[in-house]
């Protein structure tokens, strides 16, 4: 049983793919901070960013039905955002009343929704552009060329190589657990118990688990210490960037901050 | 696949950039003290061991329980790595954990991370620190103080968690306070239940089978006194300020002039729109909710001091 479906590393030969994960990386997270600074009500903004965004999507060949699919985890979150409609003050667009109950829509609340919402749709597309053109060694390059501590890098580069060995074992485990629960059609009669009782299964599933990390931790820390691990990882230096990516970034970043300009200027 | 995204993590576009700007800069410093102490207390075991277990509570995730009516249960495992490894190693699991989370599967986003990693990771190590050491304090070495700080270290850290992301995305903007902070509150409190019965169900299996990892001071040496008191402001000023903020709602007050009841606007006003949105959680729940995670604050203050003055008398 393997569970590298989670990966969302798709392999392919694009632009995309080709380009340099430090400038993909730098670049997503620029486009995300425009995104996030672009105030409310810009429109003609969001329709660019959204349209590069598309375009890039395009580019790489995922598929756009892939990336729309996946960008809909972040729609949940946007109910948080809903009471913004009615409590914004400013003119009214409409508004209905039962009983003692009135809510009216204001306008501006509407335009902040939709801002929030369209900005939130747009920054997740990014983030699964990176994520699926990029594997996750390449991503771990990047995060140490931008000074991320190695320390912590290194976290991150272990716990990506263990997560899908851990997650088959939780898969073993949830799979055990349904093998020993019964489960019956007649009605009435439910399976499993309390749900304290299912808490405590879900619980002792859980502390194997987190057993069985430490002790692997532990061989691995042996394994490695008969590699010769002394504390410090080591890793190759990075090749510097090539004059092409370098261009593409620093344009990209001018263009940025030139939509930036323009939607603050005219919008804010 | 049962990765399911839980509603504390906030994507980006959610929160404004300045609230952003700040939770990473807060972050940050909380990860680079983490750096210093984890390595200082875990040595070279440190990198596998913390690889390792983040990839653990990433898989735990993925084990859940049903509860009711198609809800389950799963854990986030804040309070169960504070407990397993310490505050210090606990606070880069989790910022891992966040971050692939972000970077990967897109649940949460990357401006927002440093969001995230404040409230997952510094807020509820922290919480669950302090929760769980006070009540192991107080049971004095009898073993129901593991279970019982488990459990109430994993409600606490859920709740107070929540309440921090309600007032970030109230400071940002995005979701009034009044409703933002009774909703998060309200959810998480029932959440934090299946997190506190796995924690609980989790430490009593490794109670049974490797009593050392929770008796003997577990992997890392000394008390954090610091960590302790972080957890125990925390807690406080977020149980005391959430509530505070949701009570001075400012887009409520042009509601009711718009209707003009103002003069009514004493009581029945503040029920008009969480009553409307939210079937089933009233302001009243909400002032239940924080009356009890304040009452619960007091008792618990009041109980460590008789505990402390005991003990060094």
């Amino acid at each position: 049983m393997h569970i590298h479906f989670l990966d969302p590393f798709r392999e392919s030969d694009s632009p995309v793919h080709r380009l340099d994960p430090r400038v993909k990386f730098i670049l997503a997270v620029a486009f995300i901070f425009t995104a996030a600074l672009t105030p409310a009500g810009a429109w003609p903004v969001y329709l660019l960013l959204l349209s590069l965004v598309l375009s890039v999507e395009l580019l790489c060949g995922l598929g756009i039905g892939y990336v729309l699919k996946r960008s809909m985890l972040a729609l949940p979150f946007v109910l948080a955002a809903i009471p913004l409609v009615f409590t914004l003050p400013g003119e009214p667009l409409f508004s209905f009343s039962t009983g003692s109950l009135s809510l009216t829509i204001s306008q501006p609340g509407v335009e902040r929704f939709l801002s929030i919402a369209l900005k939130s749709w747009i920054s997740v597309q990014a983030a699964i552009v990176l994520a699926s053109t990029t594997s996750f060694p390449d991503l771990l390059a990047a995060m140490r060329s931008v000074k991320i501590p190695s320390l912590l890098v290194s976290i991150f580069g272990l716990m990506w190589r263990y997560l899908f060995v851990l997650a088959d074992e939780a898969l073993r485990l949830l799979r055990a657990r349904q093998a020993r629960s019964g489960q019956t059609d007649r009605p009435g009669l439910k399976p499993g118990g309390s749900i304290t009782w299912r808490g405590r299964v879900a619980g002792g599933m859980a502390g194997s688990l987190f057993l069985r990390a430490f002790e692997r931790s532990d061989r691995i820390y042996m394994a490695m210490l008969a590699r010769g691990y002394d504390g410090e990882l080591r890793t190759s230096p990075l090749p510097p960037i090539q004059s092409g990516s370098r261009l593409l970034l620093y344009a990209s970043l001018v263009l940025f901050i030139l939509l930036l300009a323009a939607a603050v200027l005219f919008w804010s | 696949m049962h990765y399911a995204p839980l509603p504390m993590h906030i994507p980006d576009g959610f929160l404004s950039v300045p609230v952003s700007l700040i939770m990473w800069i807060v972050s940050l410093v909380a990860i680079a003290v983490a750096i210093r102490h984890a390595g200082r207390e875990l040595g070279e075991r440190q990198v596998p061991l913390m690889g390792v277990l983040a990839a653990a509570i990433f898989a735990g995730q993925m084990l859940n329980f049903s509860v009711a009516g198609g809800t389950s249960g799963h854990l986030m495992g804040a309070a169960i790595a504070t407990i397993l490894i310490g505050p210090w190693a606990a606070v880069l699991v989790l910022t891992t954990v966040v971050g692939v989370q972000a970077l990967i599967f897109q649940d949460g986003g990357l401006l927002a991370m440093g969001s995230n990693i404040f409230n997952m990771g510094v807020i509820g190590v922290a919480v669950s620190y302090f929760v769980y050491q006070s009540v192991r304090k107080i049971a004095g070495g009898r073993s129901w103080g593991i279970f019982a700080g488990g459990f109430l270290a994993a409600w606490f850290s859920i709740v107070i968690a929540s309440l921090a992301v309600a007032l970030q995305l109230a400071v940002s903007g995005t979701s009034p306070a009044n409703i933002a902070v009774p909703t998060m509150a309200g959810i998480h409190a029932l959440i934090g239940i299946g997190e506190g019965l796995i924690t609980l169900g989790a430490m009593s299996f490794i109670y049974a089978s490797r009593r050392d990892l929770l008796v003997s001071g577990q992997t890392h040496t000394g008390s954090n006194l610091s960590v302790w008191v972080v957890g125990l402001l925390a807690a406080i000023a977020l149980a005391v300020f959430a509530p505070l903020a949701s009570i001075h709602p400012d887009g409520l007050e042009w509601v009711a002039e718009q209707k003009g009841f103002l003069d009514l606007a004493k009581n029945p006003v503040y029920k008009v729109i969480p009553d409307y949105l939210f079937p089933g959680i009233s302001n009243e729940a909400l002032a239940t909710i924080i009356a009890g995670v304040i009452g619960a604050l007091l008792v618990f203050g009041v109980v460590i001091g008789i505990a402390f003055a005991r003990r060094r008398s």
